[in-house]
């Protein structure tokens, strides 16, 4: 019996069964541009910047389940420019300021930026007001660039069985809450040991007096674009050893 | 009583009754925060603290249920908390004056509390009074034809801190408005006569009736009721993990949240046992032994009478172990109220609040036929389509495909509102012309009619010829007309913020766009809007219709890209240029500034103003 296949942009991919368009593409060493989806946790489906076409319908790549002959659209001018205007509109709900964040050039939302040759942030900036939060001794939490991925929050419930992080409030007013009455990490159970410390794709959770220790410029999308790292990108969940400069 | 309003030192001995009639259980927890804000006042950071112990849960989970509805409160919102409803519907008939009038009576700003803590004054999304506006929540309760009378008098009695009990019932009353009668309501129909007759055909041959009739869902999508029904019938259930037997659920999906939609509440109010025995009849088909009814908060109003109405029922033995002396044959139903939020209409989006979570709709596929409430095979209808099925089973399902065209067989209820004589129910077989509809209410001057709600679509004069059906102008219901004194371009921003209010921000083009689009209708709407604006609106509607989650995001411009084809001088004569213009205004931000120092040389003025005299931004 032959392997069923999806063809992606008209190239033949196996895939194993319960494998997602995702799944199977990043097997593949082809890149589907994503945010929130991390191969080693539940597939979340919500930052919608793996959005390709199978069979005429607009889908999920990290969610859609592979099926056998399925045709599937990833990298076509319509598809990069809906991600294009996804990420802008990433970068407006936030405050981004990529040349001071410690963040930058190991940054997922960044590499993807210029992956899409997005050249401005297009709309106007929301400006939303996002206190950090320094309370804990070994980390702090800069939400100013939360993306909402919920990666921390799936690692720390499903990983590191606290459930530290969560999400509150509803449509633009969401935000990430920690795990304490006084809304401090500092009165949480958190620590830097755990899986949730090290997911967070964007500059939020950040290891406190430990800044800029491999320069911007030698790092890891600034080596390589961030389309070109597929191994790496897939290789996240084999549990290796998380690189020191943070995992994304 | 501390300053809070509540006394921080009882507060266990406050929630432990309630966590305890829900029996501790972590999935009830929606209803539980809704009756520990009843006997709080609201849900301070202690009670969520407390619940969360009580329940097992962490903290945060509770704390991020709670921030999802918009009828919980985490700090406090005043002793008589009005919330006037939003439609455009309500607007047209005064709303916004009559709210800005009891703001001045009681001295407070609109969305704050005022300072002794005895009111707050907002708004809220579509309340389902549309045939009886303009209409308001009062600590929940639904009150109904607002005038300025009306308003002034509670002013007083708000200022006089009367217990809504002794506010005037009169303030209080829900009237049907049933305009036309047909095959559903010109008759009576006695409780557990449909479910009789179910029995007596048998699961089998029930669902065979139901193949027959052809009845496609009411809710909206309009998916054929009988392929559900055997999905779910045929699905595999298996034990939970918690040790809770296999089962399969039928749910009645009564959240009824799109604007210019109130033909559930007429149902719920006047043909519950109909409802009811819709259910029962689901449930006899699919084989479930529970049923579950989604109230939409704003409903709250019903739940005495629905609950009256189900204790009657097992009394009668329609209900409860060996329904109607069948041994075996048990059905329960149980009444959860929703606590504002319209994406919890979309059916997964309401079985993650039944399990007591946020209202967030689930990645599909598996359907809720295979695995739905606590994922098992479940059937999600809409009150409407069990009533149908409920009929069904009474005259057999040839007699239904009878009715109606072949794609869209039965009858179909639609709420009218808006510029019409007399605003209220209409029974029609599908098939009906808009024109038809239109001549019945007595709309004289038409210039639009927006069917099936914000999500549905906005039909221009010309095109009112064609027909109610799901094969030419599918509706869930709604039908709100505009004369043509209406601008359509406000009706398309109320709907604009309706969208941004109720996205539930899980996936970015929805939570992110519909934002932006609301901040373009205002910009143009201000006078500032160019046709760089329009664009921008164009190319989010295409965004979100392709990447968006849920039904919610991908129907969220469509008014917008309606009215824009079809009412575009709507739009035109308010664009200050064809030109960019962009939102930020130099003189607005030096303005703080050029006071403070004294400093102002008209010379450097660039902004609007300066630039476009006669525009006030
Ligand atoms: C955003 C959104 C809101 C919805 N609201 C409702 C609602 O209030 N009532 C309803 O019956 N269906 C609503 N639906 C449709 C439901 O998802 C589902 O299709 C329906 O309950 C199925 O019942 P039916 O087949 O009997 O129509 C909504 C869908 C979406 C996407
Ligand atoms: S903190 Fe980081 S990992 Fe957590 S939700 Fe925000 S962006 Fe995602
Ligand atoms: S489309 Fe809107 S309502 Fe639906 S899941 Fe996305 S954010 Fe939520
Ligand atoms: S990666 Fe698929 S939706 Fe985020």
């Amino acid at each position: 019996m032959t392997q069923p296949s999806i063809l992606l942009d008209g190239q033949p991919v196996p895939f194993a069964d319960g494998q997602t368009i995702m799944d199977a593409a990043m097997a593949a060493d082809i890149f589907i541009p994503h945010l929130c989806h991390h191969p080693e946790f539940k597939p979340q489906g919500s930052c919608k910047l793996c959005t390709v076409k199978a069979s005429g319908r607009y889908v999920s790549a990290c969610t859609m389940p592979a099926r056998d002959g399925m045709e599937v659209e990833n990298n076509s001018p319509d598809l990069n420019d809906k991600r294009r205007t996804l990420l802008q509109m990433l970068f407006v709900e936030g405050n981004h300021f990529c040349p001071s964040c410690e963040k930058s050039g190991n940054c997922m939302l960044q590499a993807l930026a210029y992956e899409l040759e997005m050249l401005s942030p297009h709309f106007d900036q929301f400006y939303p007001n996002r206190p950090v939060d320094a309370s804990h001794p070994e980390v702090l939490l800069d939400f100013n660039r939360c993306i909402l991925c919920e990666l921390c929050v799936r690692a720390s419930r499903d990983v590191d069985g606290k459930s530290v992080f969560s999400l509150s409030g509803r449509g633009i007013d969401k935000h990430l809450i920690v795990n304490a009455e006084s809304g401090r990490l500092a009165d949480s159970d958190f620590s830097w040991a755990d899986k949730a410390a090290h997911v967070c794709p964007v500059g939020v959770i950040l290891r406190k007096r430990e800044g800029f220790a491999v320069p911007i410029g030698k790092r890891r999308y600034d080596v390589e674009p961030i389309g070109m790292q597929v191994e790496r990108l897939a290789a996240r969940s084999a549990g290796e050893a998380y690189e020191d400069c943070g995992e994304g | 009583m501390s300053e809070e309003g509540f006394d921080a030192g009882r507060l266990d001995e406050l929630l432990r009754p309630v966590v305890d009639r829900h029996g501790g259980e972590p999935g009830q927890l929606v209803q539980i925060l809704r009756e520990a804000q009843g006997v709080v006042g609201y849900l301070p950071a202690a009670a969520l603290t407390a619940i969360a112990r009580a329940l097992g849960l962490p903290r945060a989970q509770v704390e991020g249920v709670a921030g999802f509805y918009s009828f919980f409160h985490l700090t406090p919102p005043g002793r008589y908390r009005v919330l006037f409803s939003d439609n455009i519907t309500d607007r047209m008939l005064g709303s916004g004056e009559l709210l800005d009038r009891l703001c001045n009576k009681l001295w407070v700003e609109r969305g704050k509390v005022s300072e002794d803590g005895l009111v707050s004054v907002d708004t809220t999304s579509c309340t389902g009074m549309c045939d009886q506006g303009p209409a308001l929540l009062v600590n929940g309760q639904a009150l109904t034809r607002l005038s300025g009378e009306r308003v002034e008098r509670i002013g007083e009695l708000i200022r006089a801190q009367a217990p809504l009990a002794d506010w005037p019932a009169e303030y209080f009353r829900v009237d049907d408005n049933i305009r036309r009668r047909d095959t559903l309501l010109s008759a009576e129909w006695p409780a557990g006569a449909a479910l009789r007759a179910a029995i007596a055909r048998g699961g089998e041959a029930m669902l065979a009736e139901m193949k027959l009739s052809n009845l496609r869902g009411r809710g909206g999508a309009g998916f054929t009721t009988a392929i559900k029904w055997e999905s779910a019938r045929r699905a595999e259930c298996h034990a939970e993990a918690d040790g809770r037997p296999a089962a399969r659920y039928v749910v009645c999906n009564a959240d009824e949240g799109e604007p210019g939609t109130f033909k559930d509440r007429v149902l719920l109010a006047s043909y519950a046992d109909l409802v009811f025995d819709g259910m029962s009849v689901a449930a006899l088909t699919i084989g479930a032994r529970q049923g579950l009814l989604y109230l939409r908060g704003e409903y709250a109003y019903l739940l005495p009478a629905l609950r009256e109405n189900l204790e009657r029922r097992r009394r009668s033995g329609l209900l409860g172990r060996a329904v109607c002396g069948q041994a075996g044959l048990d059905f329960e139903i149980d009444i959860h109220v929703g606590a504002g939020a319209y994406v919890c209409g979309e059916e997964t989006a309401l079985l993650e609040s039944l399990e007591g979570k946020r209202g967030i709709p689930r990645i599909r596929p598996p359907f809720p036929v295979t695995a739905g409430y606590r994922g098992q095979p479940t059937v999600v209808n809409n009150v409407e389509t069990l009533c149908k099925a409920a009929l069904i089973a009474l005259r057999g399902g040839a007699w239904f495909a009878g009715l109606g065209t072949k794609q869209s067989t039965g009858t179909k209820l639609l709420s009218i509102s808006g510029d019409v004589e007399t605003p209220g129910i209409y029974e029609y077989p599908f098939g009906v012309s808009v024109n038809q509809v239109l001549q019945d209410c007595g709309a004289g001057n038409a210039q639009a009619v927006q069917v099936s709600g914000p999500s549905g679509i906005c039909l221009a004069m010309h095109e009112f010829s064609r027909s109610i059906a799901f094969e030419d102008v599918p509706t869930a219901g709604a039908f709100m007309v505009f004369g043509t004194h209406r601008d359509m371009f406000e009706v398309a921003r109320n709907f604009a913020h309706f969208f941004r209010h109720e996205s539930c921000g899980f996936c970015t083009p929805c939570r992110v766009g519909t934002s932006l689009v609301a901040n373009c209708m205002d910009k143009i709407a201000k006078g500032l809007g160019t046709q760089y604006e329009i664009n921008q609106v164009f190319k989010i509607h295409r965004l979100l219709h392709a990447a968006s989650h849920c039904g919610l995001g991908q129907a969220a411009c469509n008014p917008l890209f309606d009215t824009l084809q079809k009412f575009r001088p709507a739009y035109e004569r308010r664009l200050c240029s064809l030109d960019f213009e962009p939102a930020f205004d130099l003189d607005q931000a030096l303005a703080a500034a050029r006071q403070m120092t004294g400093r102002d040389d008209p010379a450097a003025h660039f902004g609007l103003a300066a630039r476009l005299p006669g525009v006030t931004p």
